[in-house]
């Protein structure tokens, strides 16, 4: 039996050879873009599986923007397969069906009745105030339109639009997450930065969230569009986020069309955004060229046709330059 | 029942004796307070994914500390055959039985209490409000659950070879149930017969744990519950657990302890 000395010496070997092989290998290996990209732990440890927990994650920010009354996996969950904070947000198309409010359906029996008194039972969005707020009544206290900064009375104090919207900060934590282990998830970026600007009055921390997504999704179209509304909406510098919607547009035409379904609801808020500013910076001519373009894409021409009647009227009223 | 109050006060000793519970609330403490610190956009007042995780970890530590000490209870006494000295005195099985339950209880009660403090500083450091009727519901629906889970376990104890076999087998039931038990009759809806009347009959004989978990309407400051069904939840946990405890006494006084 050879002595202890002569085993590990023979380990040390083997652990050293086994170690040089495999820094030759590296070298040899043709590298990969991914090389160049930082250390990602999420990616080393789940793989592409992250992508499905990125979406788990997106849809628990939208069961907090109901408070938690959410359907699972054994409800109807037609009238949610749009997450509500997304589609409320503008960012997507909304293509939900059915009664949000009555997910849950009759009661099957006395204890499914019972055991609705245990979780959130009643629909409500954390943007007009949440759990807080709801009068109550099953299923008819959300669905509302506020205007910006209007009051309303909603546990018997008076709240501004904007107090109650803060909760709905709630999202973020799990959009920040879903970002995090899927970065090729756009909607993500552009229903944060929403928020953020339009509730929580955080227009550069939203600014900086799209910014990252764009580095890694160059020239997406949708997040163009986000940062340009930031431009347009928070900065009110028309120059910067004309050129942005600009961009979007150009980005749109290149990659959308030879998509089995483009993004046509994206093109139509782009355009229409487009032609808004052209409109606000007197461009009238340029807006009306914007205008009917818009009536191409959208879902009822009616709308922006009924707008160029009055645009064109405005015009013909104004005195000739 | 000083029968029952002694062997209790044996059982709460030996398990704040045992690391477990400081183990279990250290780490709840410390990611909690991890997660707490991490800065989202600037925003220090986001607060409800803490009071989720908080709240997660609170009720997996509870039913750890629940199901691991009652499974070892009589296990452990006739590994150490403690208790035949035991059963020399003036004392019954049943009275045996229910001072182990009582002692877990009680233990996992003040366990809890401790857990929902931490809960509680945690969401009030960045809250503006301290729902306490709310808490006040949560914790006593988490109690009385955590009484019907010992009473399983206590059974389970007495049915299965070893108290590992029996710490699994209850941690996948009782975890089956919070999950999916509530959905059971849905799922059942959608079947056919002979599946569905099993189905269906399995989620009347299930316990319903899920009406004690109130985790979503703390989290999302839903107010406190009506006191109707309140009481209604806590007094079927203790028919409940009075029936496994029943199951129990019955395995036990028929159980050859050599």
């Amino acid at each position: 039996m050879p002595p202890v000395r002569t085993n590990v010496l023979a380990l040390a070997g083997l652990v050293t050879a086994a170690f040089s092989l495999a820094c030759a290998l590296q070298v040899a290996m043709p590298r990969d873009e991914r090389d160049n990209e930082p250390f990602d732990l999420m990616q080393t440890l789940l793989g592409d599986s992250r992508r499905m927990f990125a979406n788990h994650f997106f849809v628990k920010a939208d069961a907090y923007f109901h408070s938690g009354f959410y359907p699972t996996i054994f409800d109807n969950r037609e009238s949610f397969e749009t997450a509500h904070m997304a589609s409320d947000a503008g960012v997507v198309e909304e293509k939900n069906k059915g009664d949000e409010h009555s997910f849950l359906g009759k009661p099957l029996d006395v204890f499914d009745r019972f055991s609705r008194n245990f979780f959130p039972a009643v629909h409500t969005h954390l943007d007009e105030g949440g759990a807080k707020d709801h009068d109550g009544l099953d299923g008819h206290d959300s669905g509302h339109e506020h205007k910006e900064g209007e009051h309303f009375v909603g546990d018997g104090h008076d709240h501004s639009h904007d107090e109650v919207g803060q909760g709905v900060r709630e999202i973020l934590p799990w959009l920040k997450m879903s970002s995090s282990l899927d970065p090729s998830r756009v909607e993500t970026y552009t229903t944060t930065a929403y928020w953020l600007r339009s509730r929580l009055g955080k227009s550069r921390e939203a600014e900086e969230f799209l910014r990252e997504g764009l580095r890694r999704n160059p020239r997406d179209a949708a997040i163009l569009f986000e940062l340009a509304r930031i431009f347009r909406e928070d900065r009110k510098d028309l120059e910067r986020a004309r050129n942005l919607f600009e961009a979007g547009i150009s980005s749109w035409q290149k990659t959308e069309p030879p998509k089995k379904e483009p993004n046509v609801f994206l093109l139509h808020q782009l355009m229409s955004h487009l032609a808004q500013l052209e409109e606000d910076s007197d461009n009238d001519l340029r807006a009306i060229e914007l205008w009917e373009k818009v009536k191409l894409v959208a879902p009822d021409p009616a709308g922006p046709d009924l707008h160029l009647r009055d645009l064109r009227e405005k015009m013909a009223k104004k005195p000739a330059k | 029942m000083n029968n029952i109050l002694a062997v209790s006060s044996v059982v709460m000793r030996e398990m704040y004796r045992r690391k477990d519970f400081y183990v279990l609330l250290i780490l709840t403490v410390l990611i909690t307070l991890i997660l707490g610190s991490v800065n989202l956009f600037n925003d220090s007042n986001i607060v409800r994914y803490l009071k989720e995780i908080c709240l997660l970890l609170i009720w997996i530590s509870s039913l750890v500390i629940a199901i691991t000490t009652s499974a070892r209870q009589i296990p452990a006494e006739r590994e150490s055959r403690t208790i035949f000295p035991l059963l020399a005195k003036p004392v019954s099985r049943t009275e045996v039985l229910l001072g182990k339950f009582l002692g877990c209880w009680l233990a996992s009660g003040i366990a809890l209490v401790c857990f929902y403090l931490f809960f509680g500083i945690i969401s009030a450091a960045r809250e503006s409000g301290w729902p306490l009727g709310s808490y006040l519901q949560a914790v006593t629906l988490h109690w009385f659950m955590l009484a019907i889970v010992i009473a399983i376990a206590l059974l389970g104890s007495l049915v299965f070879a070893a108290p590992s076999s029996n710490n699994t087998i209850c941690f996948i039931v009782i975890a089956g149930i919070l999950l999916i038990g509530r959905h059971l009759h849905k799922v059942a809806v959608g079947m056919e017969q002979p599946s569905r009347g099993i189905l269906t009959l399995l989620y009347f004989l299930l316990p319903q744990l899920g009406w004690f978990d109130v985790r979503e309407r703390i989290t999302h400051n839903w107010p406190p519950l009506d006191v109707g069904p309140f009481f209604l939840a806590l007094a079927y946990a203790l028919v409940t657990a009075s029936v496994f405890l029943f199951a129990a006494s019955w395995v036990f006084n028929r159980k050859r302890l050599q």
